[in-house]
């Protein structure tokens, strides 16, 4: 048996069909979910994907919050449904208040594109038990809005709950405060980072490397397994 | 206070003293004389805005067209080819059912205005004609050529296009996989901003701007039309009506990135459903432009109701709404049974749709306002028969002396020492130094399937996932050479991009090119326009490499002062299995560097006369094309049979531009023995055209060797990958991280 | 110290991709009745010293020159009373 992972379409999402593929490569069936629609086709989880939902326009992801599909999304993530929000996702679950903090411009004003060292911060979440915690991948950062800033206080209990799942390392591409590149909600089913694991699943294409299949996997094995 | 009476048709017709302000609008005297022979009387104001814009330059290409009709003439027999020169892109073969579409075009002017706007509505319009093709866009590249690196107005019009070209196309999810970035004073206040994209299809989804079929509806979709870009219509308006003063007309168009998206969309899903006869995007001269060419290449006529056009802004006349240039806007021709659903898949997508006419028995445009026919035209005069022009062109009498200046008599290094000092210099000068500060703007990664992007020598795409099938393009461009001599300059620009394809392991199959050049009014211009032409027509011959399509900027100029003539061209090339690409990068130490083709003294045009001299006199470096297609073979057949790991083709630069790059990508460095017959200086700086650098894994070299021999093709072993410095024998060593100090962060300290 | 308001928007006749968006979300969101939004930018400058006609000539040639677009955008600057006074 294998598990079924909804990828959300909102208008200007990008990285639907990658999200699909990479899903695919992983051995889970994707299945694709629309932003009109009002329920989740019984599936086992969710990534919101990357791109320019509604163009960014307004605040990235704050037009996207607001579709139907978020609904049902809402609900059942809080009830313990795996979500994963990479990019523009993280910016729609950050804006749904399912994860702490928010995203700001890139503090040089400039779109980043670049291949990314990042550190395994928290390798118990849904999305990273095939990861070993402390350890260190590439996966491609791109984005204009990927500042991740939140008060002083919610960074302090992030710390202190190992819920930084992803730190940036050698170079910081955005000013995100201490360095973090992903965080992860108390109960760990929830995971939302900037950088696009989808995009390092095959050798050849993109940056050649396959750091970010294990994402895939890893909720695969969990969901197989329960 | 009463308007005037609507300028109907009938109108024209019973008033024919009515002076109409075509010297405005653009058009000559004998231009205007002639719409009024082809329809018997003179023109409405809506006839006479469709005209004007359909008859300017930019347009009906009346001052190049005689000179293009060489790429058709010449082109060379090619099973690739399935749509040529005329439509929206060319369309080639490549290989297991599909089909892939290219153009590049230019948007120089409006990006020099409003570089931000210019550059990302420069990359919207690209895309709707790929688009328009019925093809899914893929990629796009961006070749660049600003003022010199350090005048504060660079800094003003790059930071802006490059954030345009990122901002406009990173949103429509498309990676940016090559192009250029070029300085010189010649593009001060004519920045050349050209875009290219690339787009795939089944063979079967071809799709072509034309309408056919007497009932079948024209529905415009997209964004609604504003004033956007309508100058000179504006001026009509206020002569037709003389109420009220039109409200202001932008002169710059806004993108909308997301809006594009949300077309490309709903235009593929509509394909996919076989919804569309014919299809035109709406770019320059916008409604009056795609309904007179669907009308003209179609079978029949054409009504459409203006008042139906969805407006943003309801002041604007009817001349206005022909000739508005607002972007995001497509135009399709559909079997009225299937307008429904056509309709029902814009909605999904939140894209306002509306029937604005249909398709008639007869071969007439006619155009209908508030009831009142007011164009009434045969949609062939306005498209296709334009006005023609045989500009007077000569040889620019400073043209031999500019020749006679030979940069071989430049003053050499004299010192081993001064040898490094050039080398680094070079290295880090604006137009030779990393441009991943510019690059990094660009998403490379969507759609995952990037194989290759800048700084690769072309960029590369898979198509197919099962097979791995994939195509590379690369765009180059030298106006230095050109201005040297326009027609070899023309030929190296072809040269270098089919050589930078098969440098990564595709085949060329096409060509495409943008080609920008000054005033075609001054003789001088004309010639080099016409030389290069011709010369690239001639090449495209030999090399079997057809003109698919391009684009023609011309006035590119400040006064007196022409930009360098500048053509560009895009090579596309296929390659069946994407996991045997070949990198420019250095990937294991010990593997042997070979230099293939020859090297001889050529310095005219090149970058160390520029960067050491400030130099532009003499010939470019001499065109063998038979050498070009061998080069290509032997690169093809290496990468296939795995016989090189990396390789890198030569250029502007020379060979130590080529080997740094390969060393500072890989993070390994390099020893190299300069070989017998030539001094360092000609070895490392020569811009002889017809070679590249290749690393051998040791295995291979016997077997590398054989084949370069038995094909007949120079190669000579010029060191080794090794280290962490570069060092030239006898001459100097260079570590990688003063040469990644000088190559990285020239560009950074001018535009950050 | 006083404060001076630059607001800076998109002229009348250019698109404004932003708020047309933000427009079209308004109704799903239960908002009727809204027919237009456009999207600006609100600059706010605190002056040392007296907010004179000269000070206030300077801060819209700045505006002109640097805040607004004037390819694309119009602006205005206004001194915020208010502002002063609680400070």
């Amino acid at each position: 048996m294998t598990a079924r992972i909804g990828v959300v379409t909102f208008p200007g999402s990008l990285d639907d069909r990658d999200t699909q593929r990479a899903i695919r490569l992983a051995g889970a069936e994707p299945v694709a979910l629309w932003h009109k629609d009002k329920d989740l086709k019984q599936v086992d989880a969710v990534v919101l994907c990357g791109g320019f939902s509604y163009g960014d326009y307004l605040r990235a992801g704050a037009i996207a919050r607001f579709s139907p599909v978020m609904e049902p999304l809402l609900e059942q993530a809080k009830a313990g449904l795996p979500v994963l929000g990479i990019c523009n996702g993280f910016q729609i679950l950050t804006e749904a208040h399912l994860l702490p903090g928010t995203m700001l411009r890139n503090d040089h004003l400039h779109f980043i594109c670049r291949d990314q060292k990042l550190r395994v911060e928290n390798a118990e979440t849904a999305w990273t038990t095939d990861y070993t915690a402390g350890q260190e991948i590439h996966i491609p950062l791109k984005n204009n809005d990927g500042q991740y800033v939140a008060d002083e206080r919610t960074l302090d209990e992030l710390e202190a709950e190992g819920r930084v799942a992803f730190r940036y390392l050698d170079f910081n591409p955005n000013g995100s405060q201490r360095d973090i590149a992903g965080v992860t909600n108390a109960a760990g089913n929830v995971v939302g980072l900037m950088p696009h694991p989808e995009h390092a699943v095959e050798p050849l294409i993109g940056t050649g490397r396959t750091d970010g299949l294990p994402f895939f996997t890893s909720i695969l094995k969990k969901l197989v397994n329960a | 206070m009463s308007r005037t009476p609507l300028d109907t048709v009938e109108h024209a017709a019973a008033t024919p003293d009515v002076e109409l302000p075509w010297a405005e609008l653009g058009l000559k005297k004998d231009e205007y004389e002639r719409v009024v022979e082809i329809l018997g009387r003179r023109p409405t104001g809506a006839e006479l805005a469709m005209y004007s814009v359909m008859w300017s330059e930019h347009c009906s290409y009346k001052s190049s067209k005689v000179h293009l009709r060489q790429f058709g003439e010449k082109a060379p027999q090619s099973d690739a080819m399935l749509v040529g020169i005329g439509e929206n892109a060319g369309v080639v073969d490549v290989g297991q059912g599909y089909a892939v579409t290219f153009k590049v075009e230019s948007h120089n002017h409006p990006s020099y205005v409003e570089p931000y706007q210019g550059a990302a509505t420069g990359v919207g319009g690209i895309v709707r004609d790929i688009i328009a093709m019925g093809a899914r866009p893929v990629a796009v590249v961006d070749p660049l050529r600003f003022g010199a690196a350090d005048h504060p107005d660079t800094k003003r019009v790059l930071p802006g296009v490059v954030a345009g070209i990122g901002g406009y196309g990173n949103c429509l999810g498309l990676p940016n996989i090559g192009g250029e970035v070029v300085f010189d004073a010649c593009y001060q206040g004519n920045p050349l901003v050209n875009a290219g994209a690339i787009g795939v299809m089944r063979h079967e989804d071809i799709h072509l701007a034309k309408a056919s079929g007497a009932g079948n509806k024209v529905i415009l979709y997209g964004a609604r039309t504003g004033g956007d870009g309508i100058g000179g219509a504006s001026i009509l308006a206020s002569e037709t009506f003389d109420d009220a003063k039109p409200s202001k007309r932008p002169a710059v168009q806004v993108g909308d990135p997301f809006q594009e998206k949300l077309l490309i969309e709903c235009t593929l899903e509509a394909f996919r459903e076989k919804l569309v006869v014919g299809i035109q995007d709406l770019g320059a001269a916008g409604l009056s432009c795609a309904t007179s060419e669907l009308a003209s290449n179609g079978s029949g006529g054409m009504r459409v109701t203006l008042d139906d056009v969805p407006l943003r802004d309801s002041t604007l006349s009817p001349e206005e709404i022909l000739m508005s240039e607002s972007q995001e806007r497509m135009c399709a021709v559909v079997e009225p049974e299937k307008v429904d659903r056509f309709l029902e898949i814009c909605e999904k997508w939140d894209v306002i749709a509306t029937v604005i006419g249909e398709v008639t028995d007869g071969d007439r445009l006619e155009i209908y306002w508030h009831g009142g026919k007011i164009v009434d035209v045969d949609p062939r005069t306005v498209a296709h028969e334009g006005p023609v022009y045989e500009r007077p062109y000569a040889r620019p009498s400073w043209q031999d002396e500019l020749q006679a200046d030979d940069a071989g008599k430049l003053p050499r290094p004299a010192t081993s020492e001064e040898l490094k000092d050039q080398v680094l210099k070079l290295v880090g000068s604006p137009n030779q130094a990393s441009k991943s500060w510019i690059t990094s703007q660009y998403d490379h990664f969507v759609q995952g399937n990037t194989v290759l992007a800048q700084p690769e020598d072309s960029g590369m795409i898979r198509i197919d996932e099962e097979t791995g099938l994939g195509v590379a393009i690369a765009t180059d461009g030298n106006g230095r050479y050109a201005k040297l001599d326009p027609y070899h300059g023309a030929q190296l620009a072809l040269a270098e991009a089919y050589r930078n394809v098969a440098t990564t392991g595709a085949k060329p199959l096409a060509v495409s090119d943008c080609l920008n050049f000054g005033s075609p009014e001054d003789p001088a211009v004309m010639w080099q326009f016409a030389e290069a032409v011709r010369g690239l027509a001639d090449a495209c011959q030999q090399l079997g490499t057809p003109v698919t399509g391009g684009n023609v900027s011309l006035y590119n100029q400040t006064g007196e002062a022409a930009i360098h003539p500048t053509p560009v061209v895009a090579v596309l090339g296929v390659i069946d299995d994407v996991a045997r690409r070949t990198p420019v990068a250095f990937q294991e130490e010990g593997q042997l560097l070979y230099l293939l083709g020859d090297t001889h003294e050529e310095f005219g045009g090149s970058a160390w006369s520029q960067v050491v001299h400030d130099h532009l006199g003499g010939l470019p470096p001499k065109v063998d094309l038979e050498r070009e297609r061998l080069l290509a073979e032997i690169l093809i057949s290496a990468s296939r049979d795995g016989m090189i790991d990396s390789a890198h083709d030569l250029s502007d630069g020379g060979l130590i531009q080529a080997v740094v790059e390969s060393a500072l990508l890989g993070g390994k460095g390099a020893r190299l023995i300069v070989p017998d017959g030539l001094d360092a200086f000609t070895f490392l700086f020569s811009e002889s055209a017809g070679r590249a650098v290749v690393a051998v894994p040791r295995s291979e070299e016997v077997r590398f060797n054989d084949m370069c021999g038995a094909r007949g093709l120079p190669a000579t072993r010029i060191g080794v990958v090794d280290g962490d410095s570069l060092d030239v024998q006898g001459e100097f060593t260079l570590s990688l991280s003063e040469l990644r100090e000088a190559h990285e962060g020239t560009i950074p300290a001018l535009l950050a | 110290m006083a404060r001076v308001v630059v607001d800076v928007m998109l002229k009348p006749e250019i698109l404004d991709p932003q708020g047309q968006a933000v427009q079209r979300a308004l109704p799903r969101l239960g908002f009727d009745g809204i027919s237009d939004v456009r999207q600006g930018k609100r600059f706010e400058l605190e002056v040392d010293g007296p907010v004179d006609e000269a000070a206030l000539a300077r801060i819209h040639d700045l505006a002109e020159s640097f805040l607004a677009n004037t390819v694309i955008e119009d602006f205005t600057v206004r001194v915020e009373e208010a502002a002063e006074a609680v400070k």
